[in-house]
């Protein structure tokens, strides 16, 4: 079984002990690698009902098959465990370089167990594996936990993944980092991290990745590339303006998120515009591992420089909180990236404290810090810091906006599904991607199924943003296929320009096995049922399938979606039916049986 | 009738961002392209107040026009 290299590395923080053991073929197989086979393990080895920060709880930190070759994009891992923001699975992708450098080590994945008993961090340089103490890293925020493992490994060719001190601190939106801007932000996985008292594992490799048929994988790379080239997305429009061009589309579909989801319609876009940064702070683009698409950005405000803002942060921080000011944003985004902080939900939740704020649930005496009005460019920055330090309010605030709600009777004013804040797409004009939020196994999350594609970008086919035909469909599709993507090791933004026959053609000349378009598919429905029979487990039913009041009830006041709300009285049972769900969303006994899960 | 063109991305680049343009009834975005001189098959997403539409689509008076070339993300 080539391309993966066949071992997992499991470490016992409670015990100081480190284990080998061989993968798994057949399920690796089964589910692809990453976010399916860690999945997969996580089931079979933890009770899903179980805390999040307990340590009865794992954290897997998973490639795929394709990390680590020449395919493009081949740079992601994935952590999936237990998250402690949602209650539900987690998987959180993150791209860079730590991916390729584990497999080159000789590991597909690392699997964290138990509890450390004092703070540590682990380091692998191929064989050798050991558990060190990290005492003097505790507190350090990610820039300069990398700087000093740099210099104490003296090996500036080292892969850092650290948390931050929003991870040491438990808040349930920590992210993991790695190469000091790269995330696998979302759901908190960055506190089950610190958890284990779990500081950083830094990963030095020298072997190389084999495929089965080095040839045949050379001619269909030709083929990728040519098409990511040629695409307009991934050829063009990503490199030159990165995610952040999205802003003026979104806005001009009158479905740009501003002011916690009060409206549609951000009247300062253009401000915050990937125009704008292009023009203003782009220092260079920053991408990751054997990356043609080359999205990330590299901006300085001041004198703050480093990764990003991608879009989703560079809303979260301006429309969402009613912010013009781009500086203010990258500042803001900084400190995420430093302190370890999900942006989408740190900026999300500093959206709803400023609803809260002037409706007069929080009160003025309460706050240490800047109103929390919006438009107030001065409160995203402090108030982020005081999140990442966990100082005064700052501490309420980075248990996130659902939380922070709930403490004041109004939990319906935090814009998450599943308690995970929304990203940048008001599904009121969306509608296949309000299905998608509302199914999303991990919660609200743009990323499980991007609707945004067909339905405003017209990729690969246009649909009526508006229109209910086939979305419960579309929605399907979208979440199978990205499912094997991010199980392969593939960046989810070669969708743009390659369908489920590339990645077929990729991982059979990878792995040696037999894949086809249809088995690409079907295996990314069978991760995302093991995902969901995981939160069945967990508690969740078919209640939590739902989106905040004001999304479902609320119309958009202004704009070109005016009018609208999420129609998922009509979508949800249809979108059951298409998955093989019975009425409640529970797969039925057929679907598992066809899908191999029984 | 008065429409009010909106560039983005490299549309920008030797033009404009924004503009109040003239034309005769009925004129289609398709012409509206030929004047600007931005060939149809560049544009990627086009919106009429904020719909996405074809080529062929026929404006009104008072409708704004969004043209983009192929641009993506998340
Ligand atoms: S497209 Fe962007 S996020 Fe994806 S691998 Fe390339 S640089 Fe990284």
């Amino acid at each position: 079984m080539k391309a993966y290299v066949g071992t997992v590395l499991r470490i016992n923080l409670s015990t100081k002990t480190i284990t080998k053991e061989a993968i798994d073929a057949e399920m690796a197989q089964k589910f692809v690698g990453g976010r399916g086979l860690a999945t997969y393990m996580l089931s079979q080895e933890i009770d899903p009902t179980i805390d999040a920060l307990s340590p009865e709880n794992k954290v897997f930190i998973a490639t795929g098959p394709l990390t680590g070759t020449n395919a493009p994009t081949s740079g992601r891992y994935m952590v999936v465990t237990k998250a402690p923001l949602t209650g539900t699975i987690a998987c959180s992708n993150s791209g860079g370089y730590w991916g390729p450098e584990l497999k080159n080590a000789g590991y597909d994945m690392v699997v964290l167990e138990g509890k450390a008993e004092k703070p540590v961090y682990i380091t692998i340089i191929d064989d050798e594996v050991e558990i060190k103490d990290a005492d003097h890293l505790w507190g350090k925020k990610v820039n300069d936990t990398t700087d000093t493992l740099l210099e104490e490994m003296g090996d500036q060719k080292a892969r850092v993944l650290c948390i931050g001190p929003a991870g040491e601190q438990l808040s349930p939106i920590a992210a993991v980092m790695n190469e000091r801007f790269r995330a696998a932000g979302r759901s908190g996985v960055g506190a089950v991290v610190g958890s284990k008292n779990v500081k950083a594992i830094v990963v030095r490799g020298s072997k190389k990745v084999e495929v089965a048929d080095s040839e045949k994988m050379r001619d269909i790379l030709k083929g990728a590339m040519a098409k990511i080239r040629e695409n307009g997305v991934t050829g063009q429009g990503l490199p030159k303006y990165g995610t952040a061009v999205l802003v003026n589309i979104i806005n001009e579909s009158g479905v740009f998120p501003t002011r916690n989801f009060q409206t549609g319609v951000f009247e300062e876009a253009e401000e915050v515009s990937g125009e704008t940064l292009e023009a203003k702070y782009l220092v260079k683009r920053d991408p990751c591992y054997r990356c043609p698409i080359a999205c990330g950005r590299y901006c300085k405000a001041d004198d703050m420089e480093g990764g990003g803002p991608e879009y989703e942060t560079l809303w979260a921080y301006s429309a969402d909180c009613g912010i013009s000011d781009l500086k203010a944003v990258i500042k803001a985004n900084h400190l995420c990236n430093d302190y370890g902080l999900d942006t989408i939900s740190a900026g999300c939740t500093i959206a709803c404290a400023m609803e809260l704020f002037e409706k007069g649930y929080i009160k003025a005496e309460e706050i240490d810090g800047p109103e929390l009005n919006f438009g107030n460019a001065d409160a995203i920055v402090e108030w982020t810091r005081k999140m990442g330090e966990g100082e005064g309010f700052g501490a309420k605030l980075a248990q996130g906006s659902y939380r922070l709600a709930e403490s004041y009777g109004v939990p319906e004013l935090s814009m998450t599904v599943k308690k995970q804040e929304l990203p940048a797409y008001d599904p009121r004009g969306i509608q296949g991607q309000g299905v998608q939020y509302a199914t999303s196994n991990r919660g609200g999350c743009h990323v499980r199924g991007y609707l945004i594609s067909p339905e405003i970008l017209g990729i690969p086919e246009k649909l009526d943003r508006l229109s209910l035909e086939n979305k419960p469909q579309w929605a399907k599709i979208f979440q199978d296929l990205t499912a094997t993507i991010d199980a392969t090791g593939l960046c989810l933004f070669t969708s743009f320009a390659l369908g489920a026959q590339d990645y077929a053609d990729m991982l059979s000349a990878a792995t040696g096995q037999e894949w086809t378009a249809d088995s690409v598919l079907e295996a990314g429905d069978r991760i995302y049922n093991i995902e969901r029979i995981f939160n069945l487990k967990a508690g969740f039913t078919k209640a939590d399938d739902t989106l905040p009041k004001r999304l479902l009830e609320e119309p958009i006041p202004e704009g070109p979606s005016k009018g609208w709300t999420t129609k998922l009285d009509e979508l949800l049972p249809l979108y059951y039916e298409v998955r093989g769900w019975d009425a409640e969303g529970v797969p039925t006994e057929e679907t598992l049986k066809k899908l191999g899960l029984k | 009738m008065k429409i009010l063109v909106k560039l983005f991305a490299t549309f920008r680049d030797n033009r404009f961002v924004k503009q109040e343009m003239e034309f005769p009834d009925d004129t289609t975005v398709k012409e509206v392209l030929a004047v600007l001189a931005i060939p149809d098959e560049e544009v990627a997403i086009l919106m009429v107040n904020g719909r996405n539409e074809e080529v062929d689509h026929p404006l009104k008076d008072g409708d704004t026009l969004s043209l983009f070339p192929p641009v993506g993300g998340g």
